[in-house]
């Protein structure tokens, strides 16, 4: 027994900004105190709030010590755990009130949250099968194989109303369901699960992996059991280490205890899980390409029909769900299907996990039910955007989603909602954008990444999503017509109707809505040759503010271009002819002179 | 994406080539082992040079071609040597958006390189990667394993100068 724990963040996020060294000073520290034996330091996930990072709980008074630095430690060690003094001056700020230190559930950041896939990160230490055990975990498969039949599991899954969180939204007892029932005898059946996260901006699936690595592994076996297979396969991210060596420990230790493997609990039921890396190849997170590189091919998608269900991964049936849609399996079986469906909307149940990232003052993981609204996720829980500026956009869903501009800011977010005002729930990714954002360079951006991307197989998205790069180029660059515009729409609907696959189908939507909602900033860049936000290079040009300009010359010298002139003491001038638009000027002007518009 | 095959003479040793021989064999039995192989013998070249495909062609028996094109369909392969250091800027969204192409941008003009590109003493090699998924970082970059963020254009010069061994 120890008298307290100390938890520190190991998730990517904090390990980046340096928590792996915290854990070794406090380690020292804690030795130095002779504090070895009352004190644990216990290494987890991810808490979420990933811009406070490197984070730090001790329990049990539950004191959040946020930034913290490896100088601090000996602080922390002999003030807080030695004499039990808590150090303000490093907690997060919003837990200290007049009366003392709040709890952090409720801060802001936590108090509208509710977490059910993301129960277990930054409570547990995921290397240790114990402490999921200690939390419920491996009951749920326990009650599915004892007391459940196969069928019953599926009604269960149905009931809950659970659907895909990896970006479609398909009902997951129905996926189940079909693998079950539609190639009866097969003599092998698979359970995939995607965990290749390609979304960039999105990482609430490497949060569960490597936060919670054990929920993966139950879920996928009560899904074999569900529909009778015998073996599963996760496909993860190679860009992810953390989460590969966390699942392998995690697989290793759940066959130790014969979690996995031959006759489960005494059952007779067999499933074992192996892992498969993937290589950096965004159109692998699509079903059937996922399941052709694991093969040990080029990941190139295949056309559906026939659907993974009756021929999957190596032509036998199959499923496929996200990390997060089996996080949330487990628990569905022990607190039943009603408990899941009473979160959420209509048809969108339970939570979801959303990763905020971009302008905004809390990046980080929250878990909301569907149908909290964008207002809320953004200003109350993700703390608004910094600097005073102005909320603009949000974008969801990706390269395959769209925007969600200022009108909708009070919408539910569920997935029904999103798809009618032209974006998608997608993965979860969540970035918002400010009005120094430009969105035809967002939408650009987005296609770059497609263009990228896009396997080559057909050519609707290998030559389309080229061809409307190329246009997005031109307007970007101060060479657009308001013909082109016309052009990319058209071009934007062939894709999306003629692409094999999910990739290319939903390439156009960032085009699409960026249209929808920003059609005037388009048209600045074809028709005025501006760009509002001030980003795109070509239509800026660099000011300089002679009222502000001391003439001290740094900004002439800087110039690569010799495109500034003026004299010691007097204010200088852009010859906008030679200026190459560096903003090296801008950079180092020390007087704030320079402005771009 | 523009993979040519490596003018760089191959200089694999034989303690390389036998622990490639080793990591062929302990996956032979396993269904759709092609992309373990390569993953784990670039791990050990460091690469994949033509000459390294050509012996998984010949021990797996799968045909070169087939090889080749697994390959060069996976960002993560290369054809060619890397650097000693290898700088990974994210340009995922949350990044990007917070003005990582603009820090991909300075360090392809301090080094003189492109993206995909080594420099010519072998030092360094820049790439731009997806979301390593530190966006509470942004922006983020990456030299071998130290990472970098909350990056500002300026600070670029004096990381890069941290690795001038």
């Amino acid at each position: 027994m120890y008298r307290s724990h100390v938890l520190v963040c190991g998730g990517t996020g904090c390990t980046s900004s340096g928590s792996q060294h915290i854990i070794e000073a406090l380690n020292t520290e804690i030795e130095k105190n002779g504090l070895k034996d009352e004190v644990q330091v216990v290494k987890t996930g991810c808490f979420g709030l990933c811009a406070l990072g490197p984070i730090m709980i001790i329990y049990p008074e539950g004191t959040f010590y946020s930034m913290v630095k490896p100088d601090d430690i000996p602080e922390i060690v002999s003030e807080h755990l030695l004499k039990g003094r808590i150090v303000s001056r490093l907690v997060y700020k919003e837990t200290v009130t007049d009366d003392g230190i709040k709890s952090l559930n409720d801060t802001n950041f936590y108090k509208k949250q509710h977490r059910v896939a993301l129960r277990n990160c930054g409570v547990i230490n995921p290397e240790n099968i114990e402490e999921y055990i200690g939390t419920g975990g491996y009951e749920a498969l326990g009650k599915v194989l004892t007391e459940m039949t196969p069928e019953q599991v599926i009604q269960t899954i149905l009931d809950s109303g659970l659907r895909g969180r990896g970006g479609g939204g398909f009902p997951t007892g129905l996926k189940w369901k079909l693998a079950r029932n539609i190639v009866p005898d097969a003599d092998q059946k698979y359970v995939c699960c995607n965990a290749d996260e390609g979304d960039p901006g999105a990482f609430m699936d490497r949060s569960v992996l490597e936060g919670d690595p054990h929920v993966v592994l139950e879920a996928m076996a009560i899904a074999g059991y569900a529909i009778g297979a015998s073996q599963g396969y996760i496909y993860v991210r190679a860009e992810y280490p953390i989460a590969v060596k966390r699942l392998e420990i995690a697989i290793r230790q759940a066959r130790e205890y014969g979690l996995l493997g031959k006759d489960i609990f005494g059952t007779g039921f067999d499933f074992d899980i192996g892992l498969r890396l993937g290589a950096g190849a965004f159109v692998c997170g699509e079903e059937t390409a996922l399941m052709t590189s694991i093969e040990g091919n080029r990941g190139e998608p295949r056309p559906r029909p026939p659907f993974p269900a009756e021929k999957g991964l190596f032509q036998k049936p199959t499923i496929l769900n996200n990390v997060e849609t089996y996080a949330n399996v487990p628990q569905i079986i022990l607190n039943g299907p009603e408990w899941f469906a009473s979160m959420g909307t209509e048809k969108s149940k339970g939570t979801k996990v959303f990763a905020l990232g971009g302008k905004i003052n809390n990046t980080g993981l929250v878990e909301v039910p569907m149908g909290t609204t964008l207002r809320t996720v953004i200003e109350e829980i993700g703390g608004g955007i910094p600097n005073g500026k102005k909320f603009k956009a949000a974008q969801t869903g990706g390269p395959s989603g769209g925007c969600i501009p200022a009108e909708h800011y009070d919408i539910e977010i569920d997935y029904d909602n999103l798809i009618a005002i032209g974006s998608m729930m997608g993965s979860g990714g969540l970035i918002v954008m400010d009005e120094d954002n430009c969105m035809v360079d967002i939408a650009k951006f987005f296609l770059e990444f497609t263009v990228d991307e896009s396997c080559g197989k057909c050519t609707p998205c290998r030559i389309g999503t080229k061809r409307l790069y190329e246009l997005l180029d031109k307007i970007t660059k101060g060479n657009g017509t308001l013909e082109d515009i016309d052009k990319i729409e058209r071009l934007c609907y062939y894709i999306k109707e003629n692409s094999l696959c999910g990739l290319g189908q939903t390439a156009p939507n960032p085009v699409l809505s960026t249209l929808r909602y920003f059609r005037d900033e388009y048209i600045a860049h074809v028709v005025d040759k501006k760009c509002p936000a001030g980003v795109c290079r070509s239509l800026l040009q660099y000011y300089i503010d002679p009222d502000k300009c001391r003439g001290c010359t740094l900004c002439a010298r800087q110039c690569p271009a010799n495109a500034i002139s003026g004299t010691v003491k007097n204010p200088h001038v852009i010859d906008t002819a030679k200026c190459i638009k560096c903003g090296a000027c801008m950079e180092k002007c020390k007087f704030g002179a320079i402005s771009k518009k | 994406m523009g993979k040519k095959t490596s003018t760089i003479p191959f200089n694999g040793t034989p303690e390389q080539e036998a622990k490639l021989r080793e990591i062929i064999s302990a996956h032979k039995a396993d269904k759709g082992a092609l992309m373990p192989v390569l993953q784990q013998a670039q791990e050990v070249y460091g690469y994949l040079p033509i000459e390294v495909q050509e012996i998984i062609a010949k021990e797996m028996d799968i045909p070169l071609e087939k090889i080749y094109g697994v390959v060069t369909f996976y960002s993560q392969f290369s054809l060619n040597p890397k650097g000693k250091y290898t700088i990974s800027v994210c340009l995922g969204t949350a990044c990007y958006v917070k003005g990582s192409g603009d820090i991909f941008n300075k360090i392809s003009e301090v080094l003189g390189i492109k993206g995909g590109e080594t420099t010519p003493d072998g030092k360094f090699s820049l790439v731009d990667c997806r979301c390593i998924g530190a966006c509470g970082l942004a922006p983020v970059m990456t030299v071998n394993d130290d990472v970098y963020g909350r990056l500002t254009v300026d600070e670029i010069a004096g990381i890069l100068e941290k690795y001038q061994d």
